[in-house]
């Protein structure tokens, strides 16, 4: 079990910010609604999915909109205990336990603040294993987990009911509804069991979280460099993981334009010692590295992080900016992020690029 | 037409005559604790000097650190009252949550979430009653309470609640002083509401402040107008900021490259100011100062600022040089204000940047035997890492590939000579050492507008069109002659996550005062 605590929580923030890969909004109105909480003296557990009783029922929370939006109207924060509340009234059962469905951005911190109001354990996993765009792109339709009921609410309680037939419906209408709930909401969907969540999560990405965080700290604090730290860590965690320096430069030229309220962009990287480039597109996160206009060296669902070349700290795809001294990461996803149907969901063929997926061991 | 630009910083008071574009002389002093002693005595040195009659003096500019530095080590703060309108949303994120325990002590707990604020697309969130803010304002007077901020969701958008919300506390609290967060900062809710809050914590010392810069002018038998710098080298008026000194935090790094730019006259340059322990590179675009795309943290508090975009590293005057077996290490670490005792040159036993300057012939100040020993590979190993390290400042800081003019400013410039790699040029221009004053005499008037616009609704060019319109008559406000006005920025950002089409437009107008 990992406690939450006011000394720990800017490592949990730096580390869903890196697990984002660029996307996922600014981590830091969640990290001070975490703090706030904490400040009440509420706790937050964060359990295990190895821990969890056979009888656990799990509620995934969320919050859905424009990260523009999120940093000018703070939600209420009840609400999403509210929504929660709305799917148990419906299936007539009671959660004992809170899941995020995304370990990167905004979505990390939230089921923790949901966790520290309602006194429930947070589960250490979630079903992207970093962030996503769409409520569909998650590991538990591999497995089939019914999205419904999916309940959306506002920060006047207003709430909706959707009974989708299949989660990318649910997505679809769930977000027209964002809209004019005043482009954010708040989402409680996906219920599980725990046979669901043992195996159709991506597990121990909040402890992900914490300890790339702490170690981005650790290796400025001790003069080391961050990236390598973190490269080298990446074997270590569990489960054993891959981390690559795909490249180490300056951006050079930056394009980006928004299509249906995705924000898509090009950038590209020149090295500082050769004539390298490096091309690293972006659908809201990163989606794909492309070395000298050529080899594809990284593509989701394997995470692309940009981090400051020096600093080692995370950079979304709204603060890169030309003349930034960048390097680029690539770490592994798990087994169950490779499968078949997941990359169906989320592979490079879900963001509509014209190659199938192979994963950065295989490149080299 | 005679100006006179000051600049009070921490330590230094520097004040220059402007005659039209022209600098007639500079002097610097020392900063006192009344700033206005330090004024008079910079001041009236420079007009003694060139026998100057002060009704020939136009107009009076001061640049000043007195808030920032006031800020940043929580002195002369005052307790706040903050009136939020956003319930219910928001509520999950208090004011202040982020600010240092003991800047929460100092400010206090006087916090109302009342009703109120707009959706991003301009609809009304909570129900804004006037019942509610009269029950605030009333409590607010039983409190006593002087200093008030007003931040309301979504007000760059829409002022009109924020506006409302002060006329009434204000009848209630006719001494009271109010910030509003339209006024200070843009979208990003807790950003600009940190900086009201900060603002309105500073209202005491501006009052002071202004006060005491205006019976300085007063003693000194000046009876123009006087203006400030703004963080982004623009100037208000005196008055307008006695109710917004937190728009001067930062204007001394900006009053710097201006002026620099001003002195070399280039418009798009890069500007490197070599200090005693630190050099800062920053970028001059369109003759105004590049600013940070990152969030801003002053005294530990996030704000959403303009910041001159500036890149810091440890090379100065009193940078201390190392010998590792033969590899050269110059700084990080410093002597600092030691240098006179410390160095080689002054009888020290640390090998400096500037004892090398001096061994290598490039400057002459100390006792220049006392380096005569010195080896030559070392002072030229130093020179070509000192080099290394100013052009690798240049490189990070760049705007895209072309080489660009580079100007040397501050004390420590005659650690470099001669051409360096990515510079077309390499410029250090008389009268440097008092660039910030002489930047805080160029300023400018300007005005901005950051809303969110609908493209489907409005199209995008009378979207860009309106925020265009807006930010010119915001800079006729602030005093910009009509004729002068150019927009200098405009930025789109559309929202991502949301079918809507609504698109977030930054503009920004200026032009001259005089």
């Amino acid at each position: 079990m990992i406690e939450l605590t006011l000394d720990n929580l800017e490592d949990l923030a730096r580390g869903t910010a890196f697990l984002a890969t660029g996307g996922g909004g600014d981590p830091y109105i969640g990290k001070l609604m975490l703090k706030h909480q904490l400040e009440q003296g509420k706790t937050v557990k964060i359990i295990s999915p190895d821990e969890i009783d056979d009888d656990t029922f799990a509620c995934n929370v969320l919050t859905m909109g424009a990260p523009t939006v999120f940093g000018e109207k703070a939600p209420n924060g009840l609400t999403s205990y509210e929504a929660m509340k709305k799917v148990e009234e419906i299936l007539g059962k009671k959660f004992n336990a809170i899941m995020p469905i995304e370990a990167g951005g905004v979505n990390a911190t939230l089921p923790l603040v949901v966790g520290a109001l309602s006194g429930l354990p947070v589960i250490d996993a979630d079903g992207m294993g970093r962030a996503f765009p769409e409520l569909q792109m998650v590991t538990y339709n591999v497995g089939d987990v019914d999205i419904n009921p999916l309940v959306v609410i506002n920060d006047f309680y207003e709430t909706g009911v959707f009974h989708s037939r299949n989660s990318s419906s649910g997505e679809w209408l769930s977000r027209a509804v964002c809209v004019r709930m005043g482009g954010i909401c708040q989402v409680a969907c996906y219920p599980m069991n725990a046979d669901q969540i043992r195996n159709t999560s991506v597990h121990n990405t909040i402890k992900l979280s914490f300890e790339i965080g702490a170690l981005i700290q650790q290796a400025r604090n001790d003069k080391n460099d961050p990236v390598e730290e973190i490269i080298k860590y990446m074997g270590k965690s569990n489960p054993p993981r891959v981390g690559k320096l795909l490249f180490t430069g300056k951006i050079d030229d930056l394009l980006r334009e928004t299509v249906n309220g995705w924000t898509r962009g090009k950038m590209y990287l020149k090295s500082l010692t050769n004539q390298d480039t490096l091309l690293v597109e972006f659908q809201n996160e990163f989606s794909y590295a492309k070395l000298n206009n050529d080899k594809v060296l990284a593509m989701v669902p394997d995470l692309i992080c940009a981090l400051d070349s020096e600093t080692g700290e995370p950079i979304t795809t709204d603060g890169l900016r030309y003349g930034q001294r960048i390097k680029i990461v690539a770490v592994s996803v798990p087994p169950i992020m490779r499968s078949e149907k997941a990359l169906k969901l989320f592979g490079p063929r879900a963001f509509g690029l014209p190659f199938d997926y192979t994963p950065i061991e295989e490149i080299d | 037409m005679l100006r006179i630009g000051v600049d009070v910083g921490g330590t230094n008071t520097d004040a220059v005559l402007m005659d039209g574009r022209n600098v007639v002389d500079g002097f610097k002093s020392t900063t006192t604790e009344e700033p206005g002693l330090g004024i008079i005595n910079a001041v009236s040195t420079i007009l003694d000097k060139n026998k100057i009659n002060t009704d020939d003096i136009q107009s009076v500019m001061i640049g000043t650190t007195q808030f920032t530095n006031a800020f940043v080590e929580n002195k002369r703060l005052e307790q706040v009252a903050v009136v939020r309108l956003a319930y219910p949303a928001t509520v999950s994120v208090p004011p202040c949550i982020d600010f240092s325990d003991n800047l929460r002590k100092i400010i206090g707990e006087n916090f109302w979430i009342i009703s109120g604020g707009y959706e991003f697309d301009g609809r009304q969130l909570g129900d804004w009653s006037t019942d509610e803010v009269v029950k605030v304002a009333k409590e607010i007077k039983s409190k006593d309470l002087k200093y008030i901020s007003i931040s309301c969701v979504f007000s760059p958008i829409n002022e009109e609640q924020e506006i409302e919300t002060c006329k009434i506390i204000q009848e209630h609290n006719p001494d009271a002083i109010i910030t509003m967060s339209h006024r200070i900062g843009r979208v990003g809710f807790i950003e600009r509401e940190n900086a009201t809050i900060m603002n309105s914590s500073l209202g005491k010392l501006a009052d002071k402040v202004i006060t005491s810069f205006k019976d300085a002018l007063k003693q000194l038998n000046i009876n123009s107008p006087f203006y400030i710098s703004q963080n982004d080298g623009t100037l208000m008026s005196a008055d307008i900021v006695k109710n917004y000194p937190v728009l001067t935090f930062a204007s001394g790094p900006t009053n710097s490259m201006r002026g620099a730019g001003f002195l070399s006259k280039k418009s798009n340059a890069i500007v490197v100011d070599i200090g005693g322990t630190t050099t800062d590179f920053g970028v001059i675009k369109d003759g105004f100062p590049r600013e940070s795309a990152i969030p801003v943290d002053i005294g530990g508090v996030r704000t959403n600022f303009r910041m001159p975009d500036l890149i810091s590293i440890g090379l100065g005057g009193g940078s201390i040089i190392r010998n590792n077996e033969g590899k050269i290490t110059v700084g990080p670490d410093s002597v600092g204000y030691k240098l006179d005792k410390e160095s080689l040159i002054f009888g020290g036993k640390i090998t400096t940047t500037s004892d090398i300057a001096v061994a290598a012939g490039d400057a002459n100040f100390g006792d220049t035997s006392l380096v005569s020993h010195l080896d030559k590979n070392i002072i030229t190993n130093s020179k070509n890492e000192i080099k290394k390290l100013i052009e690798d400042g240049i490189d990070r800081v760049k705007l895209n590939k072309d080489d660009v003019p580079v100007i040397l400013v501050g004390g420590g410039s005659i650690l470099v000579k001669g051409n360096l790699k990515g510079a077309s040029e390499v410029l250090i221009p008389e009268h440097s050492d008092v660039a910030n004053a002489i930047g805080a005499s160029l300023a400018q008037a300007g005005g901005e507008i950051d809303k969110i616009y609908s493209y489907s609704e409005m199209g995008r060019e009378q979207s860009i069109e309106n925020a265009k319109k807006d930010a010119i008559q915001r800079a006729l406000q602030a005093g910009a002659i009509k004729e002068s006005i150019n927009i200098i920025e405009l930025e789109e950002i559309p929202l991502s996550y949301l079918p809507s089409g609504s698109v977030r437009i930054h503009a920004k107008a200026v032009g001259d005062i005089f």
